[in-house]
Order: C-alpha cells, then sequence, then structure tokens
C-alpha cells in the first residue's frame, strides 16, 4: 500500500495510490499526480537526519574531515519548517553559490521506539519515502556542523510523495536511487552502501531517543551532488519507493 | 519515563523547540582563542543552533533521569522565547511582536565541551528538557535585563545575567528568522549562560527569573525499564 497527503478543495486528504500511479481520493476518485498539492506523506514528528552516510561520499570528502566508518553516525534535527511536498519549489537563496541536492532513503517509525536491538528494530519501521534533503555549502560552518542555515531552511526538506508500507519492501539495502537534473541522471547508488543500516540506526538512536511514530530518519546520500539552479527540475527516485519532484526556484 | 509533553495555556503541544548555542559573551571570549585553529578554523557568523527533539520534552515537576556514565548533566538554565505568530525574516524591530511569552528551560545535557558536531547524544536523550508553563511577565520583566538563579537542594548554585547575550533576544529572532521560519508554538531558547552547574541523582534543581517565574525538576539515576 502506498498512503500520500494532499491539499485538495482547500482540505488536507488521506489517499493512496489508484491504478496507474493515480491519486486515489478518500471517496474512491482518481486524479492525476499532476492535478493535486502534494503535504509530506505524514504529519512527522522528530525529524532525524544522518550525514556522511554512504562509502562513497565519505571517501569523497575524507581528506577534509578525517571521518572513517567506525566513526558514531553523524546525526542532526530538522524543523517541521523545511519540510515541503512533491512537485513544491524549493527557494534557492540568492547569492549562494553552491546549493545542491541529496536524495535519500526516508524510514518513517511506526511503532514506540526505545532500546530496541538491531535484531528487533525493523518490527518498529511503518515504512519508507523519498527525501530531497538540500544542502546550501556556502553557509557551512565548523559548528554543529552541518549547521541548520545549511540543512534547515524552509521548503528544502522535499519528501514524499509516497509513505510505501514496510511489508511491500523486503530489503532496504537493495534499492537503487537516482537523482536527475533537467532530465540527466547526476547522481546513481545503492541502499546497500549505507554504512549505518537502518536497522542499527534505530538501535543506536532508540538508545538515548525515543523514536514514536511519526519520527522520520532520513539516512544520508551517495557521491554524485551537483549545483544546482533556479528553474532546475530535480527528480529524486528510489526503486520500489518512488519518484519525487521538486523545482528550484529564485528566493 | 513517561514522555509527557509540555502543553501550551490552550492545550496545545509546544511546537519545535530551538537553542542558540555560544550566545553568551562569557563564553565566546573563553572559547575565542580555539576559534581559528582545527576543528573550527574561523569564529562562528550565524547563530549556532539547535533543536531540543520532542522525546526531551517535560514539565515544571518532572524528574529526569540520567545515565549512570559520567553520572552527572549540566543544566543549561535558560529563557525561552515562545512565538506567537509566524515570524519570516522579521526585523530587529519588530521581533518581539513575535513572540507571545516566556518559558524557563532547563536545557539539560550530557557534558561536553566540543562544538563541532551536533550533540544529539549529550543534548536529546528523554527528558532532558524541562519547560515552565508559558509564563505571564510582571510588568516591567526586560528580557534584555532579565536575570536568573540556579538552586540545587536549596542552595544557590549559579546566577546569570540575560545583559551579555551576544545576540539579545530580538537580535536573535531577526537572525534565525532570516534563514528559517518560526511557527506559533514554536520556542527559541536563549541560550546556555557561561559555567552552568551541574546536578546529580537526587538532586533537586530550581531555575528562577526574578519577574516572570520558576521551573524545578528532580534527577534521578536511569532505570532500564
Amino acid at each position: 500500500m502506498k498512503r500520500g497527503r494532499i491539499l485538495f478543495e482547500g482540505k488536507t486528504l488521506d489517499v493512496t495510490e489508484g491504478q496507474g500511479g493515480k491519486v486515489q481520493l478518500p471517496d474512491g476518485r482518481l486524479l492525476a499526480e499532476t492535478d493535486v498539492q502534494w503535504l509530506p506523506p505524514v504529519a512527522f514528528g522528530t525529524i532525524i537526519a544522518l550525514g556522511l552516510n554512504y562509502a562513497d561520499h565519505v571517501k569523497e570528502l575524507s581528506r577534509e574531515l578525517t571521518v572513517t566508518s567506525k566513526d558514531a553516525p553523524l546525526v542532526f534535527l530538522k524543523g517541521p519548517n523545511s519540510l515541503v511536498g512533491h512537485r513544491e519549489q524549493t527557494p534557492r537563496p540568492v547569492g549562494a553559490a553552491f546549493m545542491h541536492y541529496e536524495c535519500e532513503l526516508a524510514v518513517v517509525i511506526g511503532k514506540t521506539a526505545r532500546r530496541v536491538s538491531a535484531n528487533h528494530a525493523m518490527a518498529h519501521v511503518a515504512g519508507y519515502t523519498v527525501c530531497n534533503d538540500y544542502a546550501v555549502r556556502d553557509y557551512l560552518e565548523n559548528f554543529y556542523r552541518p549547521n541548520l542555515r545549511v540543512k534547515n531552511r524552509d521548503a528544502c526538506t522535499v519528501i514524499g510523495p509516497w509513505l510505501v508500507d514496510a511489508a511491500d519492501v523486503p530489503d532496504p539495502h537493495a534499492l537503487g536511487l537516482r537523482t536527475r537534473v533537467n532530465g540527466q541522471v547526476t547522481q546513481n547508488g545503492n541502499t546497500g552502501d549505507m554504512i549505518h543500516r537502518v536497522a542499527e540506526l534505530i538501535e543506536y538512536l532508540s538508545g538515548f531517543m525515543t523514536l514514536q511514530p511519526g519520527d522520520v530518519i532520513l539516512t544520508g546520500t551517495p557521491d554524485g551532488v551537483v549545483n544546482v539552479q533556479p528553474g532546475d527540475v530535480v527528480e529524486t527516485e528510489i526503486d520500489g519507493i518512488g519518484t519525487l519532484v521538486n523545482t528550484l526556484a529564485a528566493a | 519515563m513517561q514522555l509527557q509533553h509540555p502543553i501550551l495555556g490552550d492545550g496545545r503541544p509546544l511546537g519545535t523547540v530551538y537553542g542558540a548555542l555560544l550566545n553568551d559573551r562569557a563564553t565566546v571570549e573563553r572559547l575565542e582563542p580555539q576559534f581559528d585553529s582545527a576543528p573550527y578554523k574561523a569564529a562562528p557568523k550565524a547563530p549556532v543552533l539547535y533543536i531540543k527533539s520532542r522525546n526531551t520534552l517535560v514539565p515544571s515537576g518532572a524528574v529526569v533521569q540520567i545515565p549512570a556514565e559520567p553520572g552527572e548533566v549540566r543544566i543549561d538554565a535558560t529563557i525561552g522565547l515562545v512565538i506567537g505568530r509566524t515570524a519570516t525574516r522579521v526585523s530587529v524591530d519588530q521581533a518581539m511582536e513575535h513572540v507571545a511569552g516566556f518559558v524557563v528551560v532547563s536545557d539539560v545535557t550530557l557534558p561536553h565541551e566540543n562544538y563541532y558536531r551536533p550533540a544529539v547524544v549529550q543534548r536529546n536523550r528523554d527528558g532532558f528538557c524541562p519547560v515552565s508553563a508559558v509564563l505571564r511577565s510582571q510588568p516591567g520583566f526586560d528580557i534584555d535585563n532579565a536575570t536568573l538563579s540556579v538552586s540545587i537542594n536549596g542552595q544557590r548554585a549559579y546566577e546569570r545575567s540575560f545583559a551579555t547575550l551576544v545576540r539579545p533576544a530580538a537580535q536573535l529572532v531577526a537572525d534565525v528568522t532570516e534563514f528559517m521560519t518560526l511557527s506559533e508554538g514554536d520556542v527559541l531558547l536563549l541560550g546556555p549562560g557561561e559555567g552552568s552547574p551541574v546536578a546529580r541523582p537526587g538532586d533537586q534543581v530550581r531555575i528562577t527569573v526574578p519577574g516572570l517565574g520558576e521551573l524545578s525538576h528532580g534527577v534521578a539515576k536511569e532505570t532500564q525499564a
């Protein structure tokens, strides 16, 4: 089952994926996915994000950061102001030299998790969606890196379109993911290359903070991020989860 | 520990709780000699912000459970600005019009002295953010000259003033909303003071802000339940 949320005729509606990828309303009507205004698929609680969680991305940055895969996960948090749905626009700050997308598998918690071992962790996952977690690198400073000015700007975390039930994703570490900018593939990876996998992340996080239904973990991005400009159409895609479309706007 | 959120006056939960680090001049002056070397390499320019996630939020009277190692926590006692209406790119002059009230906050953290990475493990444990009710300030209360005291087990342990902030309340709201929106119910903490006191299991912590109100909470050893 794929579930989403849309704004339609002034109301927030819970919708499901109908035949041919159409959006099925609660009353059974089917609409084209381009004819609705998409919201994030869940009213998310705590938004947890991972940095440097793909081997190739770490390699790319390792000279600068002296990180290794044996380090504890690099975790940061985000606020709901950052979230925006499928097919919405994301502003690119005026004067910024380097803003890039990040295609990420988003893991949505379905059942409260407190001190859960990796062996039992997957039972706490409700499902998965796609996230494009933009960063504006100009504002990177070495305090609480990556800071909120880089990562928590309004509408800079695109998420959706669908929440795909965990039962429909037998192995979340065997999914191709890619990003296209104006139709050109610029990022190409596989969730199998994550350093800290979903089950380990749930064990690690729930070891000190209770994860609650609706909390979401953005699991990081592989190598291949490039600068994007106003007008660019960015599609972040994960096999079996969905294709998330976003357009850059001038701020 | 039961997770029970503090609420606004009308029963709705608080929004997102953000905090500002390195917002006390004495702390910045102490650390300044380090700022030019690794890992920082330069002094901070924008506000250094963090989030106290919903699992950390507990009301006054809560008992904060802390891990056996290191067996103590730092009490970064502070005041939070409660946002009353949406604030995006507000000016310093108009910033306080977006603030509906104040909360007294015990921003609990495992002791640490590194600012390079977000200190989520240290600051975001369950119950690590006792928050008072939203307080109506008494006439004459001035956030830019407010003072705060912490007592532990009835003994005065710490005092600070909000007259020595790097970014006073209005400036902080302006600088934060330059790049992110604060919404109704969100809270912006003015940040830790220099030399925060330490609390251990069995301690009773009371934070008082004259002209505003107070917050109390206990500290206990974490149970495995």
